[in-house]
């Protein structure tokens, strides 16, 4: 349950080796959550990220998940559901990032990779919302990107599939309302870290830690949307409203 | 679904809510649907934090096990339904003579309440808490069968101070006080500081039936504590004479006054809290003696103002009540000591100092001190600050009270409540499938 003060006392993540979804995860124990279950694929999770948690004060579970097979999504959910009781912050945190050239030559990877980043949204998210809705509380916190606020000429594939996953995340939080369960969307720009090694930081880009920090402030507050940073929510009030001509030579 | 909350205004959850008017009422609920989200009993809500809620469950609301009482004046018992108010109760017993065994700081609870968080109030150190006055209760269990359990019973210990966990109270019937007028004797007394005031009470508190001192936080440095003692008796007819005219155990509760529907947030911030506490110290006097008070300014201040809560805002406020052992009082000046240097807003601090108390499995009170703070919830790092006093708390081997609590830990609770295996194991037996649970029990894992 969270209590007054915002804390939490379980926490589910989806994706149990995403950088972010951990560094989300150890601030909520440090601030007393005691119950974790990270879902990642072939169960295993790095001893040390494990060791990290348990340091921290958290009895930590490990459970096979795999995005790309919903059918077994609603028994991790009831898995997770049964080890820790009632699931107070879900986190699904997986997803990939394939570069646009490699999914223009290679049409069914592209698919594959949509299937993750929005199919295993979808399944894995209703899920979650339904177990969420019979508790009567419970946040889904649903990582989101810029990159699907107004998809980009450089990255359409990835792209639109966070557009995909935005929408859907915005409809089952109306949905949820009145239920005592929430959603809180994330949308963060360019985060430095595993997922973009390699790759040049955009404009604002920031780390992975600036972004677990605005996550547990909008976990705190209750707030519905998170932008990260804080500014890109009036740059991409501008960038929406920019002609189609000048977004698509976009370079990146 | 209705969203509930407790006294504190945090942490809203939905349930749905139910009015049974009776036991068989209550007892067809429970066994009518055994699966899901469990059951809850609620009084007035005036808990608090999450005691009273249930999320995704149902919610009971037992005010409507009401309105009836009987009193047995040969005895000086009443046996009254588990949804009476004792502010029913002390409106149609007072006239009569008769006054409740133990009343907290609010009269807006009903006798349900009063016996599942086992209540304490000014008189602790001479009467201990509300179940040491309980004869018998009568208790709806998840079987849905109904039990009449008194103090020879272990699942009656478990009950008392069990937070409706245990199941449903109905109906009890408990000891009153013969009382010769509805007024209070009452001596009121300054002191300088918070180790004056611990001395005062120690030395001269079992003098008075009821007692309690109200500290000004906001006071640092060598005045750190300062303490308004008010401590009383009933008055009897001889102190009341040419004082009140006509019938002196005539009680009218007056019209209260209600606090605006919406407040502006930040309303009660340190400037505020800090000028009303030093016009509060400013305004009681040195030392007076033998003032006639009624029952509303002596035991239920806050009872004046409805919807006093709503005062603090959208954030609403953490209520904060620990007990510590007697000889652990440094435990308490490192609190105060910490208060007043970070300069933590509170309204209105509370010392008393309890006596023995009952053999309630969870029951809150213990021989010590008891403190007990309102803070605004949105104060910033008060989660840590907090966390560091129940560290010191269950270190001096004290502990946090259920009915207040809104933020504790289970580690915590589990480390300072010593019977709670034994109250688990006999909760376990009336209740296998855990037909009743609430928020808090969630989140405190009892
Ligand atoms: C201004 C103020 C001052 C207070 N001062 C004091 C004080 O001095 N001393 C003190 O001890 N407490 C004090 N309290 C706390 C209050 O007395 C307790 O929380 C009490 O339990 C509230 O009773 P209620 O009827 O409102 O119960 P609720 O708040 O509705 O419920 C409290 C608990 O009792 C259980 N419960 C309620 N009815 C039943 C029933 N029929 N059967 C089984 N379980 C039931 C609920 O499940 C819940 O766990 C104060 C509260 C306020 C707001
Ligand atoms: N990094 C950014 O710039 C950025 C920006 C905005 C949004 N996001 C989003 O934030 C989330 C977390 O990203 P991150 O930065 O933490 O990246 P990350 O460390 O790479 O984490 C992504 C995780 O997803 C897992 N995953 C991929 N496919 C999976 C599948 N089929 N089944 C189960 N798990 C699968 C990966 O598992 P393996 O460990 O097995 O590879 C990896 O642990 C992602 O949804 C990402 O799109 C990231």
């Amino acid at each position: 349950m969270r209590n007054a003060l915002g804390s939490v006392d379980t926490v589910l993540l989806l994706g149990g080796r995403s950088e972010i979804g951990l560094a989300i995860v150890a601030r909520l124990v440090r601030d007393g959550a005691r119950r974790v279950m990270l879902a990642a694929r072939g169960g295993t999770v790095p001893d040390e990220e494990l060791e990290r948690l348990r340091r921290l004060g958290a009895e930590v579970h490990v459970v096979d998940f795999d995005a790309s097979r919903p059918e077994t999504h609603q028994d991790v959910i009831d898995t997770a559901a049964a080890k820790l009781g009632d699931l107070d912050v879900v986190i699904p945190a997986f997803g990939v990032l394939g570069g646009q050239a490699v999914y223009d030559r290679d049409p069914e990877a592209a698919a594959r990779d949509v299937a993750v980043n929005f199919g295993g949204h979808v399944s894995a998210g209703l899920a979650a919302a339904r177990r969420l809705r019979e508790q009567g509380h419970g946040t889904l916190v649903v990582l989101s990107s810029v990159a699907g606020v107004r998809v980009r000429r450089a990255n359409f594939v990835y792209g639109s599939a966070k557009a995909g996953l935005d929408g859907f995340a915005q409809g089952l939080g109306d949905a949820l309302h009145g239920s005592g369960a929430r959603v809180l969307i994330v949308r963060p720009g360019f985060v430095i870290g595993r997922m973009t090694e390699g790759m040049t930081p955009a404009p604002m880009a920031v780390g992975v830690d600036e972004v677990a920090d605005a996550v547990i402030e909008a976990l705190r507050s209750r707030a519905r949307v998170v932008w990260v940073p804080a500014r890109l929510r009036p740059a991409f009030a501008v960038m929406r409203l920019l002609p189609q001509a000048i977004w698509r030579r976009m370079p990146r | 679904m209705t969203l509930l909350t407790g006294w504190g205004r945090t942490a809203p959850t939905p349930a749905t809510l139910a009015r049974p008017r009776s036991a068989d009422e209550v007892a067809a609920l429970v066994k009518e649907n055994t699966a899901g989200r469990g059951f809850l009993a609620r009084g007035l809500g005036r808990a608090y934090g999450d005691a009273a809620q249930n999320a995704g469950g149902t919610v009971l609301d037992c005010t409507a096990l009401r309105p009836s009482w009987t009193l047995d004046p040969e005895a000086g018992e009443v046996t009254a339904s588990a949804g009476t108010s004792l502010h029913d109760l002390m409106t149609a017993l007072v006239p009569r003579g008769w006054f409740v065994p133990v009343t907290p700081g609010t009269r807006y609870v009903t006798v349900g309440g009063a016996i599942a968080a086992d209540v304490h109030g000014k008189n602790h150190h001479v009467d201990s808490s509300f179940a040491a006055h309980v004869r018998a209760l009568t208790l709806v269990t998840a079987d849905g069968s109904v039990r009449v359990l008194g103090p020879a019973d272990d699942l009656f210990w478990a009950t008392v101070g069990g937070m409706g966990l245990t199941g449903v109270i109905v109906e009890a019937t408990f000891a009153c006080v013969p009382i010769e007028t509805s007024r209070m004797r009452v001596d009121v007394e300054r002191t300088r500081d918070l180790d004056q005031t611990l001395d005062v009470m120690t030395a001269t508190d079992d003098r008075y039936r009821y007692t309690v001192a109200w500290i000004d936080l906001m006071a640092r440095g060598g005045r750190t504590g300062r303490s308004v003692l008010t401590r009383g008796d009933h008055a009897t007819r001889e102190d009341v004479r040419g004082v009140v005219r006509g019938d002196p155990l005539a009680f009218g509760p007056r019209q209260r006054l209600a606090a605006p529907p919406w407040v502006p947030d930040g309303l009660l911030n340190r400037a505020t809290v800090g000028a009303f506490n030093a016009v509060w110290y400013g305004k009681a006097p040195t030392a007076k003696r033998g003032l006639i008070q009624g029952v509303t300014p002596f035991f239920h201040p806050l009872d004046a103002v409805a919807g006093w809560n709503r005062m603090y805002g959208s954030g609403g406020l953490v209520q904060y009540q620990f007990v510590v052992p007697f000889g652990a009082e440094d435990t308490l000046r490192r609190v105060v000591g910490t208060l007043s240097t970070r300069r933590v807003v509170s309204f209105l601090t509370v010392l008393k100092r309890f006596g023995a108390g009952t053999p309630g499995m969870l029951s809150f009170p213990m021989p010590g001190w008891t403190l007990a703070l309102d803070i605004p919830a949105g104060v910033p790092g008060l989660a840590g600050l907090l966390r560091v006093f129940d560290d010191w708390v269950v270190e001096a081997g004290g502990r946090l009270y259920l009915a207040k609590d809104s933020r504790t830990s289970a580690a915590s609770v589990a480390a300072s409540y010593p019977r709670l295996e034994e109250w688990r194991a006999i909760r376990d037996a009336a209740d296998p499938d855990g037909v009743f649970r609430s928020d808090l029990a969630r989140r405190l894992r009892l």
